[in-house]
């Protein structure tokens, strides 16, 4: 079985084809990291794994389960869950209502008219405990347009770790981060269990080529190349892509 | 006591008691009319503040909630049977509404439900046979719930405060009720509510009849307010006087479309007897809104007294060491 299972994927915006033939294949726990550069359809790879995008061709699988055509939303309900590269909260909001909001996405609760959403007491302490993971805990009822952009970052995470994915993609976590949140940041990566499928989206090597198992190179979105850190830090078409040699 | 408690407290007592202070029936009258046209803006509100959907096309479920009970009462139903036809006519009209409108948001949603509440003002105008076209169509009498006639201005006013109140609860239910935590995420971040499992068009089309079912209240209670409903009900200018109410009151708050209501339908209804151009006072009243607090009068004043309070707080603050210190 795997966790994430993409074939022959192609879309096209008008003549561009951001994303051609692309084949993709993630093992259940493993920690997956995509880089390429600015352009390589990366962010538009996301985007058609998560059903924001309608792909022009292709199949994408969660635990063998067919995706391709179903709705974003029908996706978050089976285990697919992420963070975005330009970071998407709810910026009039406390960072415990943002959590509340991501856990009850996924609970027969959203639909209720009658009852009051600061009595549901098991979900806010749900949503308490994703921020305190974070640790954003002391935060929860700060206004998230006072908090840094770091603390935002991490909201995120939360957000998408409140739902118990099964495969968690995150765009760029670190980027825009100081040392130290990025410190945080790779802290937190680490402690999330083996039951979660990670594929990350990142730029800084540094921390990316520690945290992940195997790597995948895109450019003009195809996949280049693939295999472990050393494999592919060793093959030249990496250097190629990254120093146009 | 919270500063809340007391002005809700204030205000019940200032509306339970109008008719006691209040000089004459007419006024007693506007105040009904303040009250109904606050329901109006309040489940227009729910689209526009809490949905992030301006509608221009209310007037035509307003108007179509009227006419429903003119025209039951006028084929010789009860009073029962036409109220419940209207909030089912209404209900169902406001599900044609959303299912064309919410096809698409922002300029696009305006469009549609523009057009299609000059439909609604077309078939109130020319479908004579049954709205009698121009002239309009004459409710006889008022009905007398429990035994209680309604006749009497202040008769009237008392049920249609109860009505109100009822209203204001159930709105205030709505946004805080997980469902409505659920649509203003949608107005907010559409695309990441999506992501998160949310069905934004759902969720928007369940809001879009909670707010059908306030405009089939309040066009209820202003047919047999007036006792009397024609097509300049239905007209453009009357789907446009909530959406002003709930801007100038404040989007997205309880309170404002209700001081919004109260503002236009004052200048409407009184100053307009001491003022000819009471229109361009309207205006000048909306500009001076717009400047001075955008995000309309109740947050503005909210904002406003928090200033105020911060600066006392401060001012408090910095004499207080000097007062205590040493003295050199």
């Amino acid at each position: 079985m795997t966790a994430l299972s993409i074939q022959k994927l192609e879309k096209s915006f008008g003549g561009l084809r951001v994303t051609r033939g692309l084949d993709l294949v993630v093992a259940p726990g493993e920690r997956r990291l995509i880089i390429g550069p600015n352009g390589a359809g990366k962010t538009t790879l996301f985007n058609l794994v998560t059903g924001e995008l309608r792909p022009d061709a292709g199949s994408v699988t969660l635990f063998d389960q067919e995706l391709t055509r179903l709705p974003s939303r029908r996706r978050a309900h089976l285990g697919l869950s992420r963070t975005y590269q330009i970071i998407t909260l709810f910026p009039k909001d406390t960072l415990l209502r943002n959590v509340t909001l991501s856990l009850l996405g996924l609970s027969h609760l959203r639909w209720n008219p009658l009852l009051r959403l600061d009595r549901q007491h098991a979900l806010i302490a749900q949503a308490e405990a994703a921020l305190s993971r974070v640790g954003l805990g002391h935060l929860a009822h700060r206004p998230l347009a006072e908090t840094s952009y770091g603390e935002r970052r991490r909201v995120e995470i939360a957000m998408a770790l409140a739902q118990n994915p099964r495969v968690l993609l995150l765009d760029e976590p670190f980027a825009g981060l100081s040392v130290d949140e990025r410190r945080d940041v790779k802290t937190l990566l680490f402690a999330i269990p083996r039951d979660v499928t990670i594929v990350m989206i990142e730029h800084d090597m540094d921390i990316a080529l520690d945290f992940a198992e195997r790597i995948t190179v895109m450019h003009f979105g195809e996949v280049v190349v693939e295999g472990t850190r050393v494999e592919v830090v060793a093959d030249p078409r990496t250097k190629e892509i990254y120093l146009g040699e | 006591m919270t500063a809340t408690r007391i002005g809700l407290l204030v205000a019940a007592v200032v509306m339970v008691t109008v008719p006691l202070w209040v000089p004459g029936d007419y006024y007693i009258s506007v105040c009904s009319q303040i009250l109904i046209y606050a329901i109006f803006a309040l489940s227009v509100d729910v689209l526009l503040g809490y949905a992030g959907l301006v509608s221009l096309g209310h007037a035509g479920l307003f108007g179509l909630a009227s006419y429903t009970v003119a025209v039951c009462l006028g084929a010789g139903f009860g009073h029962v049977a036409a109220i419940a036809a209207a909030i089912g006519l209404t209900l169902a009209g406001t599900a044609v509404f959303a299912a064309l409108s919410l096809r698409t948001t922002g300029i696009g949603f305006i469009m549609i439900t523009l057009a299609l509440g000059q439909i609604a003002w077309g078939l109130a105008y020319r479908w004579v046979s049954v709205t009698n076209g121009d002239n309009g169509l004459s409710v006889a009498h008022r009905p007398a719930p429990f035994g209680f006639q309604l006749d009497a201005p202040s008769h009237f006013y008392y049920a249609t405060v109860v009505v109100f109140v009822l209203a204001v609860l159930a709105t205030w239910i709505f946004v805080h009720s997980p469902f409505g935590a659920s649509l203003k995420g949608t107005r907010d971040q559409p695309r990441r509510m999506n992501a998160l499992g949310y069905h934004v068009w759902l969720i928007r089309f369940y809001a879009c009849l909670f707010s059908g079912f306030l405009v089939a209240v309040a066009g209820i209670l202003f047919v047999y307010y007036t006792e009397f409903v024609s097509p300049p009900t239905v007209s453009l200018t009357s789907s446009a006087e909530p959406v002003l109410m709930v801007i100038s009151g404040g989007s997205g708050t309880l309170f404002g479309p209700i001081v919004g209501a109260i503002l236009i339908e004052i200048v409407k209804n009184v100053a307009s007897a001491y003022i000819t151009r009471w229109n361009m006072m309207l205006g000048a009243i909306f500009v001076a809104i717009i400047m001075f607090m955008p995000e309309g009068l109740v947050p503005g004043t909210m904002q406003l007294v928090r200033q105020l309070l911060k600066a006392r707080t401060k001012t408090v603050a910095t004499v207080e060491p000097t007062s205590s210190g040493p003295v050199p």
